[in-house]
């Protein structure tokens, strides 16, 4: 078995380049790129600006695959450029363009703010009809490690668009909601805290809604988080089902029973502000 | 700031591909284009077998046009494309309800999801698909009728 | 929720069909069963064909898989053109013509099966 190098040597970068001062439509440029063992994508794309060329654009923040800002597409797979190392996708050339399905801001950046706001559409929180207990809570929901369980894998999504990209729907369908919104309004409805589960239901089982997955499975082979939205997307479409023919068990998390002889800490009061008086 | 953005979607191109794809995407691909084959199979076949009711000497005529080697051979591709469909959609009914996706468990790298589930049934479906893809052949083509 | 009474219809016809349609491939090309190709010739052959159609349960059964396969289809070419994203005035307009087409196509299917099953032929 041949040994893992440690040394350097060269690799084509081809980069989709779109600049929207100049550009009708996007490009191809190619670079010449060092590349060593442990090196990822983001740090490559560091060098190429640093050293080659300062107007390639790209976004990036946490750089450790936690807050979903550089998701792109890898030779032909999405993914996040941080956590990605180029060797382990690329032995002589290495291809960069930006996610699919979005528009293009500009180069490696795609504008990720519309399914922002779709997941911001489906009601992204928990929901209770008591609004007295929302407003002024008196004490915590119990939830069983079980119904923890049930939502906890969804709760991973980092929005990194990933799965849009994949997604063969919504590579012609405007409206579809997309894996990542469709995985959250899951986690909320399936969340035994949650009360608004009709209201989600309705928003999600629309015309060119949650029945527009027909199962490619690409949104899940391409999530860097393991958040498996097919899976949340298929279970959904049971509970659907199951609440169609009157069969959903209504499990709705209880408050907490407060031991008798427990009492509450005095609540502490915000002291006024200083400033501006 | 100004700045035209450039639309980026695939369009239908990306039914098929915009980057290398797993075999569940390849799947999805054929079941659509079968439906749609199938679909149009049907809608002849309403208007061919509905013949029977002009009784045996218009069935007699429409038999003999269909018993045309190109016919022999499209009824081959319809059972082909019917087996596929059918064992496909097999596996799609049971994924579709939730049943083959196993449950959501706490993401552990490397990552497993919902299409190791769906594996063994998805190599049963197209083992089975090739089994009726070969019995359905010996039949038509060297079968007794 | 008429999204998810069509799919589940849908899913419900697909089903149906897997049945019939299975029985269907089964007495078109395994007619060793002989049940319902009593004659000794081809399966196609008029007299297997005249008995098939007098059949009570073949006559209601194949009246079913016509429904289904319609329903069946139907959804999913309106899925596949929806998807590809056309007007709300056009989908509208698209899912109505789809019911009377479907419809239409099933009088005839149906008003076919009829006819044959009351034909007077000898078997």
């Amino acid at each position: 078995m041949e040994k893992v190098t440690d040394k350097k040597f060269n690799m084509t970068v081809y980069i989709r380049r779109f600049d929207p001062e100049r550009d009708a439509a996007p490009r191809q440029q190619q670079y010449t790129l060092e590349v060593e063992r442990g090196m990822t994508v983001l740090d490559g794309l560091h060098v190429l600006k640093q050293t080659q060329d300062p107007t390639l654009g790209f976004r990036f923040s946490c750089r450790m695959g936690v807050c979903g800002s550089c998701g792109m597409m890898i030779n032909g797979v999405p993914g996040l450029s941080c956590n990605t190392q180029i060797l382990d996708v690329a032995t002589t050339a290495l291809t960069l363009a930006p996610l699919p399905n979005f528009s293009i801001i500009r180069d490696l950046v795609a504008d990720l703010v519309p399914m922002f706001g779709v997941v911001r559409g489906l009601q992204p929180y928990i929901q209770r009809s008591d609004m007295e207990e929302m407003e002024n809570p008196t004490m915590e929901y119990f939830q069983t490690p079980h119904e923890l369980e049930e939502f906890l894998q969804f709760t991973y999504c980092i929005k990194c668009g990933s799965c849009m990209a994949g997604c063969p729907t919504m590579a012609t369908d405007r409206e579809y909601p997309g894996p990542a919104p469709l995985t959250q309004a899951y986690r909320y409805n399936i969340d035994s805290r949650d009360d608004a589960g009709d209201a989600r239901r309705d928003l999600v089982a629309a015309s060119h809604g949650i029945f527009n997955c027909h199962y490619a499975g690409e949104c899940s082979k391409v999530c860097p988080k393991g958040v498996d939205p097919a899976r949340a997307i298929q279970l959904m479409k049971k509970d659907l089902v199951l609440n169609y023919f009157g069969l959903s068990k209504h499990r709705c998390a209880h408050l907490h029973k407060k031991p008798d002889k427990a009492t509450y800490k005095p609540r502490i009061e915000v002291p006024p502000f200083t400033a501006g008086k | 700031m100004a700045n035209k953005q450039f639309d980026n979607h695939l369009g239908i191109v990306g039914w098929l591909g915009g980057g290398r794809w797993g075999v569940e995407r390849y799947l999805y691909i054929l079941h659509r284009l079968t439906g749609l084959g199938l679909l149009l199979f049907f809608l002849m076949h309403i208007f061919a077998s509905s013949v029977r009711m002009y009784g045996p000497e218009s069935w007699g005529v429409a038999m003999g046009i269909l018993k045309n080697p190109v016919f022999k051979l499209g009824e081959f591709c319809v059972f082909v494309i019917f087996a596929f469909h059918a064992l496909n959609g097999i596996r799609l009914i049971f994924i579709e309800l939730g049943l083959a996706v196993g449950r959501a468990e706490e993401p552990i790298y490397p990552y497993k999801s919902s299409l190791n589930n769906q594996r063994p049934l998805m190599v049963i479906a197209m083992v089975l698909v090739a089994i009726l893809i070969i019995a359905g052949g010996y039949n038509t083509f060297f079968g007794s009728h | 929720m008429r999204e998810t009474a069509y799919w589940t219809w849908f899913i419900i016809a697909g089903i149906v069909i897997l049945i019939i349609a299975g029985l269907h491939m089964v007495v078109m090309h395994l007619p060793m069963f002989g049940v319902f190709n009593p004659e000794s010739g081809a399966v196609t052959d008029w007299g297997n064909v005249a008995f098939r159609s007098q059949n009570q349960f073949l006559a209601f059964t194949y009246i079913i898989l016509l429904g289904a396969v319609l329903f069946h289809g139907f959804y999913g070419l309106r899925t596949i053109v929806f998807e590809l994203g056309p007007k709300k005035s056009f989908q509208d307009c698209f899912t109505v013509m789809l019911w009377i087409v479907g419809l239409i196509l099933f009088g005839i299917g149906t008003y076919a099966a009829i006819a044959a099953k009351a034909l007077e032929t000898a078997i």
